[in-house]
């Protein structure tokens, strides 16, 4: 057994791409269902969103990158409005089937054969962050060596936007959830009916939450598209969506920083464990030794699923959260 | 204070000499009708739950709306405020057709509801729920919310104006509390007291006595009263005839739908069809000799 190369692996794996992707995402869970109680189910559409406008505008139309960003923002915004409209004067469960159905129906188009020449159907469509990386302050030769992992010039440049995307993006939930508006969609969360009778309307605020979550999922998606180089249809899959709503309920639903500390310790634990059931495999251990590599990558899925559980059960405020305050009652 | 309870009087006067006129029957008109009703029906599905032919609202009077379970009066409640909408039906308040309109604007234009199961948000503070009834606060903008030197003066002066009213309410020592933390009396103070944030000119309570204990009881009732001293007008359920007896300008009676009586508390209690409405047609004959046991089974019921 490694043990320095799993450290490596784990202190990598909290601050690399697919954290700050995820925790992207579920920064915008934590505006939409932590203080709103809204339930998207359909984040990975907006990270698809996101995601997808960058690689077309470049790849399909020979547009610039910086050209992507607006499109891949303005997109997330009408998406949010398209799935807003119809459901949020209903119940909450309704935005839920909306979304998780929505989510699934723009993935299936994004690889339909049918409009492969748009989004490239199955494979998505890379090399398009050229113009990106243009940008890129560090030298070629720049490397962050931690342990035996090294970290590149462009994996620091896309860790060094993405880390401070999240910086903005906290910043904003901090200062709206400590402002009136704040005060308002908590309200809203806990009993609609009692703040409309007060004179606000309850459907704007739900908008406005549900557009604000949609667009960090966007700026997720534009993360994992930069930092993989590469858009996938089945990089948004459903699971996408839970893995954040993991790393919210992990870290705490309506804490500012939960979903930050959710993202840090689930990714570090998520790659640590498989690492560590590989080496676990290589060096013979008991029990572990029954399985074989491809197993225990899905083991470790088992486990998210069995950690989510645990933690509603036990723990339904996260890690940062105040069971006085508690999120998890969205009707 | 004696000044308030002069005070009291003259309004409590006022009322009473408005209203001395007015004929006692359904759907009589008032001297100054601060809600005027035409025709709203609610049916669900083959039940018809609202059926009001025509009812006014005298202004700055309080006015208690009674009847028998299921007569429809949270449902005529939920229909005026906007939190339902009636089959067939205008009405307007202050001359200002409401019908069709959502509920948030309703309450904007100063008619206020409270709700038969409180809605204290019991997840936040005492100080936050009052502080969320302000109106036209900059600070509940998206974008202004996050600059905090925009709103930030005005917040101060609606804290201000929050603690003013929970002095008044006594609830002053538990405004950095959790209104879950509060009891259902206290509540049913907080949810009054929120109403009053948004400088109502006509609150409806919908039973501001279900679930009060007897000791908070009488401090509602002077509440109640005081929002009248301050010009309101008042529109409530109850069931409890001793406190519509106590507080009420006007009773509006309902039954099955629809208005069947109206009248000063006193005479209207000893209407005949009131009583039928209550405890059933066979029934008049034995209770028109002792008025008090109609009081007391209604309020038992």
């Amino acid at each position: 057994m490694d043990w320095s190369y799993i450290f490596a692996v784990m202190v990598t794996s909290a601050f690399g791409l697919q954290a700050i992707v995820f925790g992207l995402a579920a920064i915008g869970i934590n505006v939409q269902f932590g203080y709103t109680g809204l339930l998207n189910f359909g984040q990975a559409a907006f990270m698809a969103v996101g995601g997808y406008s960058v690689a077309v505008v470049v790849v399909t139309f020979g547009w610039s990158f910086w050209v992507g960003v607006p499109i891949g923002i303005l997109a997330a915004i009408i998406l949010a409005l398209i799935l807003g409209i119809p459901t949020l004067r209903l119940r909450a469960d309704y935005l839920a089937i909306v979304t998780i159905a929505a989510a699934e129906i723009i993935r299936l188009i994004l690889r339909s054969v049918t409009f492969k020449e748009i989004f490239g159907g199955s494979d998505g469509r890379q090399a398009f962050a050229d113009g990106f990386f243009a940008m890129n302050p560090f030298p070629d030769d720049a490397a962050l060596r931690i342990g035996p992992a090294v970290i590149n010039d462009q994996q620091l440049f896309t860790y060094t936007v993405g880390w401070s995307l999240i910086a903005i993006a906290l910043l904003v939930v901090w200062l709206l959830v400590r402002s009136p508006w704040g005060r308002v969609i908590k309200g809203i969360r806990e009993d609609e009916d009692a703040v409309r009778s007060l004179g606000k309307n309850v459907y704007a605020y739900k908008m406005q939450a549900l557009v604000l979550g949609g667009v960090f999922g966007a700026l997720a998606g534009f993360i994992t598209a930069i930092g993989a180089q590469n858009v996938n249809p089945d990089v948004f899959k459903t699971d996408a969506t839970f893995f954040a709503y993991a790393i919210l309920i992990l870290g705490g639903a309506a804490r500012v920083f939960g979903p930050l500390l959710g993202t840090v310790i689930f990714w570090a634990l998520f790659q640590g464990t498989d690492v560590f059931l590989r080496q676990g495999i290589d060096a013979g251990l008991p029990i572990i030794s029954l399985m074989d590599g491809t197993q225990a990558a899905v083991l470790r899925v088992m486990l998210v699923g069995l950690g989510i559980m645990l933690l509603m059960i036990y723990r339904p405020q996260g890690i940062l959260g105040d069971r006085k305050e508690l999120a998890l009652d969205a009707r | 204070m004696p000044d308030s309870t002069q005070d009291s009087v003259s309004k409590k006067d006022q009322a009473t000499k408005a209203l001395a006129d007015v004929p006692r029957e359904a759907g009589a008109s008032k001297p100054d009708a601060i809600l005027v009703v035409d025709h709203v029906k609610r049916s669900f599905g083959g039940l018809v739950a609202v059926d009001v032919e025509h009812v006014e609202i005298q202004r700055g009077a309080i006015t208690a709306l009674v009847g028998p379970n299921g007569a429809g009066k949270t449902t005529f409640f939920n229909l005026l405020t906007g939190f339902d909408s009636p089959d067939t039906g205008t009405w307007m308040f202050e001359g200002r057709d409401l019908a069709g309109m959502p509920s948030y604007r309703v309450a904007r234009l100063g008619m206020i509801r409270t709700f038969q199961l409180t809605k204290a948000l019991s997840k936040m503070t005492v100080i936050d729920n009052m502080r969320l009834g302000a109106t036209g606060q900059i600070g509940e903008r998206m974008f202004q919310a996050l600059f905090g030197f925009l709103w930030r003066g005005q917040e101060n002066s609606v804290s201000a104006k929050a603690d003013e009213l929970l002095t008044r309410f006594k609830l002053l020592e538990k405004k950095a509390d959790f209104a879950g933390s509060l009891s259902g009396g206290q509540r049913k103070l907080l949810e009054m007291a929120r109403a009053l944030m948004t400088d109502p000119t006509m609150v409806m309570l919908d039973e501001p006595m279900a679930g009060v204990n007897p000791a908070l009881t009488q401090s509602l009732l002077e509440h109640i009263k005081g929002l009248r001293e301050e010009g309101m007008t008042v529109v409530f359920v109850e069931h409890d005839m001793d406190v519509v007896r106590d507080i009420s300008d006007w009773v509006i009676v309902m039954a099955q739908g629809s208005v069947i009586a109206e009248g000063p508390p006193d005479e209207v209690m000893r209407n005949p069809a009131v009583i039928a409405a209550y405890l059933g047609g066979h029934h008049d004959r034995a209770l028109t000799d002792t008025g008090v046991s109609f009081t007391q089974e209604a309020s038992e019921a």
